[in-house]
């Protein structure tokens, strides 16, 4: 045990590894390339290029144009700027705002701040793999709805919505359509107009690039009220001198990200389906929560009965195994995971919840490791579980 | 997140068991909340705890907290056991953090509801014992909001 172990990084929806390519991306334009990208003369204008680059190669992954990307500090800022400026941009209109219960807290939370200031909030159900029932979200549209704000993939359970659907009702309907794909991008295809997308939130650290950037893709023509006032950075939406090293960094993973796309789905999907099947079959008294086939191609989440997540949790450490989970004491509160409520876990089960997500790193041989590890595991916790104790008692 | 004597304890939990025959089992928590502990008590005919095994559904602190209970309870006369409150059982953990003292709490009852299963079942009253308020069917209240 006092060997090095090898740390088997299977958190990639937490944050992932920095990319080599794109860390060399970035380094000049620290402490080489360091001019503002708005001062005039030429050295400055390198950085301006490499901005200007950046925001292209995003744009084209979308199928946007470069005025419509609008970078931001990650994809919490997105989410909020989103929402609020929206919300307020568009109050003539209505006060009605519509997502759901199994978005993410940089969207839920804003909801809720947004009920405070006098709008209503439709928070949809989602089926028992986490997908919004779509017959509901028409039911929900009233004449005062402005937004639809519906994430492209869950971050925990990894089901991916039917946005095209989505997006059509609420073209159909003249209702602004926002899309939190921080989980998505970069993991699969995503065309904005295809998909009557109308703001997407994204975020570096997801696919391989650097921490403290993201971006809000505005359609033009959408009202958005300034999210940041002062200087004219960013069309003068989001003022602050422009984190160029980060957007550098973002493009260059944006840039990785689409050239390694196809081998990586297809990859990370076989590894998935292998580590799911020998987890299930190996496993008893456990599920795969999430969508069997409609989620990211990285995600995987089991629940485990008779057992606790953080317990679990701490296992795999010493092992060396990097995971997450949905129970109360890994998110501070005394519930567990909102997304697992919503596709109607009871308490107990959820919180027996444990996350895995992939890289294009992971290996077949790190996965067997971990199966192994799991199954170890679950067989000492329910060892000391008195759930599993009455279980097995019959009561 | 948790101290040396924390992790110890959760890795190499001290008394997991059960205890056919028992002479008082507690059970305390709600798998609502993510934490239930049981605790057996096999106490002698001098009121000595001569064996003590526990059971738990719950977190590191959880875990840990049950064993050290358990050790700290371990060969006391019921009347030392019922003085081993939550407060003995972090110290001897050197500490917890905020967010897991209820833990500890929980612990502490689990070893009084134990005792008070003891007391039920021989018919005796343990002076200072109170009926444990906590047990796993407290709690199943409404679903509340899940955010």
């Amino acid at each position: 045990m006092d060997e090095e172990k090898k740390l088997i990084y299977l958190d990639n929806a937490a944050t992932t590894k920095t990319a080599p390519e794109v860390v060399e991306a970035m380094l000049p334009y620290f402490s080489e390339l360091y001019g503002n990208p708005s001062s005039v003369y030429s050295f400055s204008q390198k950085s301006k290029e490499a901005i200007t680059k950046a925001r292209e190669t995003i744009a084209k992954s979308l199928g946007a144009r470069t005025e419509e990307i609008y970078f931001t500090a990650g994809g919490s800022e997105a989410d909020n700027w989103a929402l609020k400026a929206t919300a307020e941009a568009y109050r003539q209109k209505g006060n009605h705002i519509i997502t759901t219960k199994i978005e993410h807290h940089a969207v839920l939370h804003t909801c809720q701040w947004l009920e405070k200031q006098g709008y209503e909030v439709t928070y949809l159900d989602v089926d028992e793999f986490g997908t919004v029932k779509l017959d509901q979200l028409k039911k929900a549209i009233r004449p005062t709805t402005i937004l639809i704000s519906i994430m492209f993939a869950n971050n925990e359970i990894g089901t991916i919505q039917p946005v095209e659907e989505i997006g059509q009702i609420a073209k159909e309907h003249g209702i602004l359509f926002h899309t939190d794909a921080v989980q998505a991008f970069g993991q699969m295809p995503i065309q904005v107009d295809e998909l009557h997308i109308d703001m997407l939130s994204s975020s570096a650290h997801k696919l391989n690039g650097p921490k403290g950037i993201g971006f809000l893709y505005i359609r033009k023509g959408v009202k958005i009220r300034n999210f940041v006032h002062g200087g004219a950075q960013e069309r003068k939406r989001r003022a602050g001198t422009e984190n160029v090293p980060g957007i550098v960094g973002y493009g260059a993973a944006v840039e990785r990200a689409m050239r390694t796309m196809d081998e990586r789905i297809a990859k990370e999907k076989e590894l998935r389906d292998y580590l799911i099947g020998r987890i299930l079959k190996e496993v008893p008294y456990t599920r795969l929560n999430g969508h069997r086939t409609k989620r990211l191609a990285n995600n995987m989440n089991f629940s485990f009965q008779f057992i606790e997540g953080e317990s679990l949790l701490i296992m795999l450490d010493m092992d060396g195994i990097c995971g997450s989970s949905g129970s109360a004491c890994t998110s501070g509160s005394l519930d567990p995971s909102h997304v697992l409520l919503a596709i109607g876990l009871p308490h107990e089960i959820a919180h027996g919840s444990l996350r895995l997500t992939l890289s294009d790193e992971t290996t077949k041989e790190e996965l067997d490791y971990v199966a192994e590890s799991v199954k170890k595991i679950v067989e000492k916790l329910r060892g000391m579980s008195p759930l599993y104790e009455d279980f097995l008692r019959g009561h | 997140m948790y101290s040396d004597k924390v992790m110890d304890h959760f890795q190499n939990p001290r008394n997991v068991g059960e205890i056919e025959g028992a002479s008082g089992v507690g059970t305390v928590g709600n798998a609502k909340c993510g934490d239930i502990m049981r605790i057996y008590l096999d106490i002698d005919d001098n009121q000595v705890i001569q064996d003590v095994k526990f059971k738990t559904f719950g977190c590191g602190a959880a875990v840990a907290t049950s064993s050290m209970a358990t050790e700290l309870v371990k060969g006391k006369t019921i009347y030392e056991a019922l003085q081993v409150t939550n407060k003995a059982v972090m110290e001897a953990l050197d500490g917890l953090p905020p967010v897991k003292v209820h833990c500890s709490l929980l612990a502490e009852e689990a070893i009084h509801a134990a005792l008070w299963d003891y007391a039920e079942k021989h018919n005796i009253k343990i002076e200072g014992l109170e009926k444990p308020k906590s047990d796993i069917h407290e709690g199943e209240e409404e679903e509340g909001e899940a955010y």
